[in-house]
């Protein structure tokens, strides 16, 4: 909500001229979602305070300007208003635009040359490691310091709120000062106000092209601020990439310490459909269901497999089988295509005909999401009702989670598994199963085996007796 | 000439072109029962005549046949259907469709024919088409009957057209007309003895020496065949069933046993097993008239009869919906050894399929034929063969009351090919997902029909697919509830005269106002044991109760939470004499769970207190720097001409900071109030407000004063962790009153509490025959800061906000409220599972329904 830039130097009240603000003239400016102030706390000539507010309508941030119906984009209980996000992003390029292109008529040269500039972020909402903070700043010359805050003093145990009170202090220019905050405020931020779309990409790109393909973070950096939005990332990447391809460097993945885990899990996650794939063909099915199918990741490789004359995938969730529509392509899919695979909705739990008359099932990865109750009409839903002759079946194995040191005592691998079996409860659950429904089972591991815990995957192949 | 045909059947109207097909069709059927080849033509190509498109036009009009037959309507097919290969097609219809097939043969002299088509003008027939269609007529006219039709008609000339009346008979099966009351009978298969001793425990007065009974008054007897073989008197058995069939006291339907008994007596070669052994030598030495009889009784016994306008079925093996009222082969023979699979089991018996676990027809089917040690009722279905000549029970259903009357066997006269506990796993464990996904329209006692939107069912599979608890305990979830009108005093947005208002102008007079508790909704279903939690709710593991959220999810991750404080209120109630005076041993409650935080946790942490803490710490640097610009431009000296904004004045700003500053701290306080940790069970605080449903009853009927009343009584006051909610009655026609509610409401969101639910005091309320909202809130002004957020009452913000339209969130809670009481009527009613699923499956649907989440 607020940001202070210091000037401190000879003439430090040029620092009005800088930013085309009079310090004697507090001004105010009318943007989209409110309004911002910008007036000088300190006003000397060794020490200059330009103050930027931003001063955000709660009422309309969450009704939308006309009150309509639907709403704006936000809740009326909302932290907008009070802290430093993209909003303040975007009031920072419409009240100091002229300052962030370097352009300063009277004092071009004091504009061109690096001054000494402190800056403070009130509120800055920061969910990532507060590290993160010096591994962002720092590289492009600044100190860095920050306080916290605990969420609610009444309430010690509810812990630290993720707001810090930022500065960042450097000798650098105006310009870059400004574009750092512009691109960095968001970054650190979750939410952005604004829909992430194409042209993002190029306004990260022009804002950041003087230090953003140097900066060690840039992956982090690049990420964040698009939001995550992977397709995008992609094509940043490949963007930056290019740039840099004179130097011959590659932009990889983020290399992130939190997510170095993740990676290996993704890694995991390819070996893991590897094995299923060769288990569904391996046992000559030409019609295969993929139940809990997700965003389709199992389904792309199963329809690479001219083996497989007929693919189905069932989840309960809309929008995952939304996503995975388009990941298949399936608006422009030829019409073969469309006869091969099909997107179902429907719950693992709930008897569905639909279910029925393929040679093999794949359940990667769902048992675990079910609560252990509900986890009894999810079996005779599969193997009783839907009784495919092969049932490909995988789970994580809760020994291995030993190793993942981001995973300590006892906490699962996924916010939303309801449970995780160690090697024995799973080979006890699938053997009654088996025995319960008339199938014999067949188990082996996915992934780096640990030779105490075990591969961090588990399969069982159940097979239909004659 | 009289052409009778059954109600339900494919007609073929069969004649060349020009023979009047239409003309007829016209004069005799409604014109949705005709469907002409010519029409279908012209739908799917915009000419009648077009020939090129005959394949399509008859796959579409037999996809409309197929549907209008699934519904159970007559259709007529106006075709020339001269050739053999159209009248298969329509032969197989009526098979498919399980129902009769009827030519109609319009044999018209040929030059008729032509003289009609050279007028038409738009048909370039040659003449040889024509002549060509007699030929094939002539040919095909006798073997008609044989091609499948069951009946043929055939008019030879205008004449005869001119006399002919059409009349529909009903099916033999249809007996809607007949509404009981019934007493049906299981199979009893010569257990003489015991068929007269439950007869007479029915009050029939039974004649055993002339072989009838008279039924008490206004009562019918149905019997699900067979009647003979394996027990020790089958000779009377059927003079009796014989006896009161004749006399119209009784109803007699066929089972396998009586149709092989008739094979038998007809002279085939059937194997003397399973008991018709005995039958045959019985029979045999009876008189040639009463074989003859005999013989015509059974021989005239229906598969099925549809009774009281389609309510019950009676079938011996029992009958699918699609199946009821329809007559083939394939019908019949599911009537009378069920829903086979062809193989047999390692019994030699042959395996059935569970047709009754799919069942979700409306009409209640009776039926034997599968002995089993006990009725096995589910889903509208009732199987009562109890296996008496196995050594079991007789069994009687009464219908329409479901009574079941039973007498014990005098011993066992024929050892079961397999024990009787080895039974057909008859359940409805596992919900189909037909049941709810789509779009539905659900008829409730109090709105006729809900619909559900197919997208809202969609996020509600999701949600209750991957948080809700098992199906079986959800008999319930609460209606979402609409605040009062927007108060129209500047410094409120809800006050409580306008909630007294809505009751009043709706015809109501008393109100009960009630204490608003800030926790979270739990409805609360406890059972005396577990025990009756695995006979009542079907659930078997070990289980007691639930506390479940307003989204039929488990209220508490851990179990043990839980069960603790289900314990405590099992104890209260045990100790209060609830159960004993209330006669039941489960009960469901709508109640009120604190702290807030103890639910809304993450959200505190997430949302709230950041708010707070943001708000708070950002507000207080900006009057910092604010202040310290005032300073400095104190010193300053600015003559410059100044343009409109470019001089903020900034004593103003800071003002206005400072009033946001002391919002955000009353904000703050506000969540703060319904927060506290929780140590251990002492600390929470449940408030019970309605008792929704014991055995066999909801308590809708019983007014809110009763429930408070009830609920103090019989919950509260005993253990600290169960507490009373303050409510006030309040007549809304009497001013004094109506200050006294205000008054109350104003001293109570004063210290911050939520404010006050006001309710009709009939739990029921109606104007005429309009549902009125059962409950309206009235929340304080302190409260709505953590809804409308911290600075809602700032500077014209409530101006802004009194801007909102309840309409949608009303009607929401309407048919909300209609489906949870319509829920848990299913439920004490002892109505199948998916009948109560799909109810609080919709509350959930219409709860994804788009709404301003203030409200």
């Amino acid at each position: 909500m607020l940001l202070t830039i210091t000037y401190t130097g000879e003439s430090a009240t040029d620092l009005g001229y800088l930013l085309y603000k009079n310090p004697y003239r507090p001004q105010m400016f009318e943007l989209n979602h409110g309004k911002a102030y910008v007036f000088y706390p300190e006003v000397s000539q060794q020490r200059t305070t330009a103050a930027l507010l931003l001063d955000i309508d709660p009422i309309n941030l969450a009704r939308g300007k006309a009150g309509q119906a639907s709403g704006g984009l936000f809740d009326y209980v909302n932290d907008r208003p009070y802290v430093s996000s993209s909003f303040l992003s975007t009031a920072i390029s419409k009240v100091f635009g002229t300052a962030m292109t370097g352009r300063a008529d009277e004092r071009q040269a004091l504009s061109d040359s690096p001054l000494n500039l402190t800056a403070a972020v009130t509120m800055l909402p920061c969910r990532a490691e507060h590290e993160k903070l010096k591994r962002v700043f720092e590289p492009l010359g600044y100190e860095v310091i920050y306080d916290t805050f605990v969420s609610d003093e009444n309430f010690p145990n509810w812990g630290e709120s993720s707001y810090v009170n930022l500065t960042i202090s450097a000798k650098v220019r105006l310009r870059d000062l400004l574009k750092h905050l512009y691109v960095l405020i968001p970054v650190f931020d979750r939410q952005k106000h604004y829909w992430v779309g194409a042209d993002e990409v190029e306004k990260l790109l022009r804002i950041g092209e003087d230090w953003l393909p140097m900066h060690p973070e840039k992956a982090y950096i690049t990420g964040r601020y698009l939001n995550r939005r992977r397709y995008l990332v992609n094509m940043a990447y490949e963007r930056l990439a290019s740039a840099n391809a004179d130097d011959g460097e590659i932009i990889t993945a983020e290399p992130e310490s939190a997510d170095e885990a993740r990676d290996k899990v993704m890694n995991l996650n390819t070996r893991r459909l590897g094995s299923v794939v060769a288990a569904l063909k391996s046992c000559g099915a030409k019609r295969v269901i993929d139940i809990g199918c997700g965003e389709g990741n199992l389904l792309n490789l199963l329809v690479k497999e001219r083996q497989f004359t007929h693919i189905a995938g069932v989840d309960v969730s809309h929008v995952a089988l939304k996503r995975a529509a388009e990941k298949l392509k399936m608006e422009r899919a030829s019409d073969s295509m469309r006869e091969r695979v099909s997107l179902i909705q429907g719950s693992l739990t709930y008897k569905d005909a639909r279910f029925s008359g393929y040679d093999a099932a794949g359940v990667v990865e769902v048992i675990e999401h079910l609560d252990i109750a509900r986890l009894a009409a999810f079996e005779r839903v599969l193997f009783e009702f839907a009784k495919p002759p092969v049932v490909v079946l995988t789970t994580p194995n809760r020994e291995y989670n030993a190793n993942y040191e981001n995973l300590h005592n006892g906490s699962l691998r996924h916010a939303d598994h309801r449970f995780e079996w160690n090697r024995s409860e799973f080979r006890t659950w699938a053997l009654k199963i088996a025995n319960r429904f008339g199938y014999t089972v067949q188990f082996s591991e996915i992934g780096d085996a640990d030779e105490k815990y075990g591969a961090p995957t588990q399969m069982g192949v159940f097979t239909l007796c004659e | 000439m009289r052409i009778e045909i059954p109600e339900l059947a494919v007609v073929a109207l069969i004649g060349v072109s020009g023979s009047g097909k239409s003309t007829f069709a016209k004069k005799f059927f409604k014109p949705t029962e005709v469907l002409s080849s010519d029409y279908f033509r012209a739908l799917i190509s915009d000419d009648e005549n077009n020939q090129r498109v005959t394949s399509q036009a008859f796959d579409t009009l037999y996809y409309v046949a197929n549907k209008r037959l699934e519904l159970g309507l007559l259709t007529v097919i106006d075709a020339t259907n001269v050739q053999k290969e159209a009248r298969v097609s329509v032969i197989n219809l009526a098979k498919e469709q399980n129902c009769h097939a009827v030519a109609i043969v319009l044999d018209m002299p040929e030059k008729l024919c032509k003289e009609r088509n050279a007028k038409r003008g738009d048909r370039e027939f040659e003449g040889h088409v024509i002549a060509r269609q007699a030929e094939q007529l002539r040919r095909s006219v006798r073997h008609l009957q044989k091609e499948g039709f069951r009946y043929v008609f055939v008019l030879k000339s205008e004449d005869e057209l001119s006399g002919v009346e059409i009349v529909r008979t009903p099916l033999w099966n249809n007996k809607k007309g007949e509404t009981g009351p019934f007493d049906i009978i299981g199979d009893i298969h010569g257990c003489y003895g015991e068929l007269c001793a439950l007869l007479e425990k029915l009050e029939y007065t039974v004649d055993k020496e002339n072989f009838t009974a008279a039924p008490p008054h206004g009562r019918k007897a149905i019997f699900l065949g067979d009647l003979c073989d394996r027990g020790p008197d089958n000779i009377s058995v059927l003079r009796l069933v014989m006896g009161m069939v004749k006399t119209g006291a009784a109803y007699c339907v066929a089972g396998n046993h009586d149709v092989k008994l008739l094979k038998k007596l007809r002279g085939s070669n059937v194997l003397l097993t399973h008991g018709l052994d005995k039958t045959v030598e019985q029979i045999e030495a009876q008189s040639e008239e009463f074989i003859a009889e005999a013989k015509t009784f059974l021989d005239g016994l229906l598969s099925h009869y549809v009774l009281d306008g389609g309510n019950l079925v009676v079938a011996h093996a029992g009958l699918k919906e699609k199946f009821h009222g329809r007559g083939s082969a394939r019908v019949r023979d599911f009537c009378l050894y069920g829903d086979t699979t062809g193989e047999t089991d390692e019994y030699g018996l042959p395996v059935r399929l569970q047709w009754a676990n799919e069942y979700r027809g409306k009409a209640a089917v009776v039926y034997g034929h599968t002995p089993t040690p006990e009725v096995e009722a589910i889903n509208n279905t009732f199987c009562i063969d109890t296996g008496c000549v196995f050594g079991g029970k007789l069994t009687a259903y009464r219908y329409p009351e479901g009574e079941i009357v039973q007498v014990e066997a005098r011993r066992e006269y024929y050892a079961p090919a397999k024990p009787l506990t080895d039974k057909p796993v008859l359940n409805d464990d596992v919900l189909n997902v037909d049941d709810v996904l789509g779009q539905k329209y659900l008829a409730t006692r109090l709105r006729r029909s809900v619909k559900i939107n197919a997208e809202n069912s969609a996020a509600a599979l999701e949600v209750i697919s991957r948080f809700a608890a098992a199906p079986h305990w959800l008999i319930y979830l609460p209606p979402t509830m609409s605040p009062c009108e927007t108060s129209k005093l500047a410094d409120y947005l809800e006050y409580p005269a306008e909630a007294f208002d809505y009751y009043k102008t709706h015809g109501i007079g008393k109100v009960v106002c009630e204490q608003k508790h800030m926790g979270s909704r739990a409805v609360i279903v406890l059972c005396k044991d577990a025990e009756t939690a695995a006979k009542r709710f079907k659930v078997n593991d070990g289980s007691f109760g639930i506390i479940y959220t307003r989204t039929g999810r488990h209220f508490f991750e851990n179990t043990e939470t839980q069960n603790n404080i289900l314990m405590r209120l099992q104890n209260a109630l045990a100790f209060s004499g609830f159960w004993n005076d209330l006669g039941t041993d489960w009960v469901c409650l709508d109640t009120e769970l604190m702290p807030w935080s103890a639910k809304a946790q993450k959200l505190l942490e997430e949302q709230y207190a950041p708010v707070g803490r943001a708000g708070r710490s950002g507000i207080d640097a900006v009057s910092g720097a604010i202040k310290k610009a005032i300073a400095v431009l104190g010193e300053s000296v600015d003559n410059v001409e100044a343009m409109p904004g470019q001089r903020v004045d900034l004593d103003l700003l800071l003002e206005r900071y400072q009033k946001r500053a002391d919002a955000l701290k009353l904000y703050t306080q506000a969540y703060r109030r319904y927060c506290w940790d929780v140590a251990s069970i002492d600390d929470y605080r449940i408030a019970p407000f309605h008792i929704l449903a014991t055995e066999g009853k909801t308590w809708s009927g019983e007014n809110h004063i009763w429930h408070m009343e009830t609920i103090a009584k019989y919950i509260t006051g005993t253990d600290p962790v169960f507490i009373a909610t303050n409510h006030l009655l309040v007549n809304v026609l009497d001013e004094n009153s109506v200050k006294a509610g205000v008054k109350w409401w104003e001293e109570l969101t004063a210290s911050g509490g939520e404010g006050m639910v006001v309710k009709p005091y009939d739990f029921i309320a109606q104007k005429g025959s309009e549902l009125l909202q059962p409950a309206v809130k009235c929340r304080g002004r302190e409260y709505l800061r953590i809804i409308y957020g911290p600075e809602y009452m700032l500077e014209g913000n409530l101006l802004r906000l009194k801007k909102r339209s309840l309409s949608k969130k009303r009607n929401l809670a309407l048919s909300e409220f209609a489906l949870g009481m319509e829920s848990l009527e299913r439920f004490v009613r002892g109505e199948p599972l998916y009948r109560v699923h799909e109810c609080v499956f919709g509350v959930l649907a219409m709860e994804s329904e788009p709404v301003d989440p203030r409200l």
